[in-house]
């Protein structure tokens, strides 16, 4: 059988690895970090021109099917990993034949639940985490997409402005459609919540959870803030006739939750008195999108908001309220944006993104002047941050770590003890 | 204690105009193990998703027991999707991996120990409860996760094509796994699979689905002797049953040269022509030239029997079937493996009267 690479754009830097060995057993040299823990399907990450990539063997069928369905959660904008290739086909030098690997990009700095719960963690992280799960598993379903196997081990997480954004990393029971039901929405909720709670037992058992909550009501946050946010974001509202300034509101509502709404239904009843106003089509990341048309910035949203307040504040401070958004968002990039970014020593760049570190710098300068008791330049602020703070966080360009690290109950032949 | 009973369950999906499940009537009996099985994109899943609440039902209505579930939620409806999730966590007891989802659920503690106690006898597991599952044999993990679904104690077990990432191996010892365990707790199970070999193995009944619509719902061995047409004929058994489309005579059918006497009353409104059916067991292999003349192709030697894999010596004559490859279908017969015609050679065949089925050749139905 011969080697086959399905790819959107192939890099034929891929036929160098050693596909005819299977994977558990590839070279400690070409590994980009050495595999921690097991996961349900083997994993490896490997460096190949220039960049991260995370190799996961599995049947062939499956791999196809999962590649497909990454590619188009990837069109419609989800947040997930990127897929990269399938390479089936694959034989043993024995002549046996191998399962086939599916091949994604590791995301930059993005972390596993259980390497940030290897850091000292600040107080809520584990909250912070669920809160950021419960908005990707809105989006999702938003989209169509019914994941059935929803937990803290297929999400990878990046910071985002003291908060988390979620992606999705594991779509192998996933599966796309028009619409969902009532009951596939509970289901994966469900399957969360369990998930979540296990998760959280394990890294307790483990003695790896520092924070002292429960694990069930740590978990049972992800079906209220689900709720919440599914409810504010789909749910219908009657209004008065004379109240009409609550449509606004409503969409006011929405965005401050990151979200625009691009369809909106208004029914009246029959004799005119009461409106109904429901959200049809809903898109997140309403903060990021306004950064990225006025600066170019493309960053997540909670750091798109900081960054706008931020540029809201200069604007005020410099009396330029009157002008072009557009002009006053240059300068604002070119001189306080880019200069701060740019001041981090080549060595510390792999801590921290630019926008993640601009909102570190922010909220130093807030602490050195509420201790000053006055205002700090941003110069200042970068300079102590980069001296005093910067140097003492881990380098998380590229966390890696094998995402699942539950033990698997199918084990392959190699794994019989 | 409960029945599943599926009454004109319909499920059509947004913008479809056929329903991906079409009236579907099956009584599932207590403690009964009944397999979905079929093609791809026949509906067994769907219909799985149906019960369990999943998928909406358009029309129709599901019980479980005595209760209307049609518009009940999933949670509300006591049943269990087994193999969900089959990642046991490491740093947790084979205790607490099985009796977790409990503590969730609220069940109080004395409650949980008592019924993982009682999965961990059912499952052989009574002497690791107190272990990490790192210290388990891969059977052992996979009792586990089952414990997961055991202590649960559902009313129903659903369970969605569980073995499709395991190898062929360890698929076959799950198999018996899964089907001695489900007869020793009772549990009625619904299961799906595309294997009709699984499905032959497991099911106390089978139901064959296609295009969404219920073809037959019998225990194996029916399905086996007795199949209501021609696709349920073709697709379980393997080998495939060889199915042959023949002309109707003055009383039976003309095979070959070979004559076969069948009712009149049974072929009187099917036509010029009949498929007439016969497992590769059923077949009557002879050098005198009584029969419908065969080419040998292949000869697969198993020792006691043999597989014969030959083409009609007539190419006008085509083997109707249901596999990919219906135009390059073979006629396989099943003889004795002292006795083996050879490669190339001449061979005519027909089927024991006993155990040949006649098919309608219009409908696929079948006659008598």
């Amino acid at each position: 059988m011969a080697l086959e690479i399905t790819a959107a754009r192939p890099d034929p830097a891929l036929l160098d690895l050693p596909w005819r060995v299977p994977l558990e057993e590839w070279p400690e040299d070409i590994l980009a970090a050495l595999p921690r823990g097991i996961s349900r399907h083997v994993v490896r990450f490997v460096r190949l021109s220039g960049r991260v990539l995370a190799v996961k063997e599995i049947k062939a069928d499956l791999a196809r099917r999962e590649y497909e369905l990454l590619r188009n959660l990837n069109r419609l904008g989800m947040p997930c990993v990127e897929p990269f290739a399938v390479i089936s086909g694959r034989v043993g030098a024995d002549g046996r034949e191998l399962d086939a690997c599916l091949v994604t990009r590791h995301l930059q700095f993005s972390l596993p639940y259980r390497a940030l719960y290897s850091q000292t963690l600040r107080k809520g992280t584990a909250t912070r985490l669920i809160d950021a799960l419960a908005v990707l598993l809105v989006r999702l379903h938003l989209a169509g997409f019914w994941w059935g196997d929803v937990s803290l081990s297929n999400t990878l997480f990046r910071r985002d402005a003291g908060a988390f954004a979620a992606y999705l990393v594991d779509a192998e029971t996933g599966e796309l459609r028009q619409r969902l039901s009532d009951g596939q929405r509970e289901h994966d909720l469900d399957i969360a919540r369990i998930n979540i709670a296990g998760e959280l037992m394990d890294l307790e058992a483990g003695g790896l959870l520092q924070e002292d909550r429960d694990p069930v009501a740590v978990s049972e946050r992800i079906m209220t803030r689900y709720r919440e946010l599914w409810g504010e974001l789909t749910g219908p509202e009657l209004i008065d006739d004379g109240e009409r300034w609550r449509v606004e509101d409503r969409m006011r509502r929405l965005n401050a939750l990151g979200f625009d709404v691009d369809e909106l239904e208004i029914t009246t009843d029959l004799d005119g008195t009461s409106i109904r106003i429901q959200p049809k089509v809903v898109d997140a990341g309403h903060h990021s999108r306004r950064l990225l048309r006025l600066t170019g910035l493309d960053v997540r949203e909670n750091q798109a908001r900081r960054l706008l307040n931020d540029l809201d504040a200069f604007t005020a401070g410099t009396g330029r309220q009157g002008e072009d958004e557009e002009i006053v968002a240059h300068e604002w990039l070119t001189r306080i944006y880019e200069p701060v970014t740019r001041r981090v020593p080549r060595g510390l760049v792999a801590k921290l993104e630019p926008a993640e570190l601009f909102h570190e710098v922010l909220e130093h300068r807030w602490y050195l002047a509420e201790r000053a008791r006055h205002d700090i330049p941003i110069e200042e602020a970068i300079d102590d941050y980069v001296a005093s703070v910067l140097p003492g966080k881990p380098d998380e360009q590229s966390v890696l770590g094998v995402d699942t690290r539950e033990l698997p109950v199918i084990a392959g032949p190699n794994a019989q003890p | 204690m409960a029945t599943v009973k599926f009454d004109q369950a319909t499920r059509i999906y947004p913008g479809n105009d056929t329903p991906s499940v079409d009236r579907l009537d099956i009584d599932v009996a207590d403690g009964e193990f009944l397999v979905l099985v079929g093609p791809s994109g026949c509906g067994k899943s769907t219909s799985l998703r149906m019960l369990a609440g999943l998928e909406e039902v358009n029309d129709g209505k599901i019980w479980i027991g005595d209760r209307d579930v049609t518009d009940l939620s999933p949670k509300d409806r006591d049943v269990a999707m087994v193999f969900q999730n089959y990642a046991l966590y490491p740093h947790m007891t084979v205790a607490d991996n099985m009796g977790f989802a409990l503590k969730i659920a609220g069940v109080d503690k004395g409650e949980i120990r008592k019924r993982v106690q009682e999965a961990a006898g059912i499952l052989d597991l009574t002497d690791y409860l107190e272990r990490k599952p790192k210290a388990l044999s891969g059977g052992q993990r996979q009792r586990v996760a089952m414990g997961r679904a055991i202590v649960r104690s559902p009313q129903v077990f659903l369970m969605d094509e569980p073995l499709s990432n395991l190898d062929a191996k360890l698929r076959v010892q799950t198999r018996t796994q899964i089907a001695s365990l489900q007869r020793r707790l009772g549990v009625t199970t619904v299961y799906v699979t595309h294997d009709q070999i699984e499905a032959m193995t497991m099911g106390d009944r089978i139901a064959l689905l296609k295009d969404g619509i219920l073809q037959q719902c019998a225990t194996p061995r029916e399905m086996y002797d007795r199949p209501n047409n021609v696709f349920v004929a073709g697709f379980i058994g393997s080998p495939a049953m060889n199915l042959v489309s023949v002309p109707v005579t003055e009383d039976g059918v003309q095979f070959g040269s070979h004559r076969l006497h069948v009712d009149r009353s049974l072929l009187g409104s099917s036509g010029n022509e009949v498929i007439v059916g016969m497992r590769p067991e059923d077949v009557e292999v002879t050098t005198n030239e009584d029969g419908l003349e065969l080419i040998v192709d292949v000869v697969e030697e198993l020792g006691a029997d043999a597989y014969v894999y030959a083409t009609p010596a007539n190419p006008d004559i085509r083997l109707e079937g249901v596999g990919d490859d219906a135009l390059a279908k073979p006629f396989i017969a099943r003889v004795d493996g002292r006795r083996v015609p050879d490669k190339g050679s001449k061979i005519f065949v027909y089927p024991n009267p006993d155990h040949m089925h006649v098919f309608n050749k219009e409908s696929g139905a079948r006659l008598g």
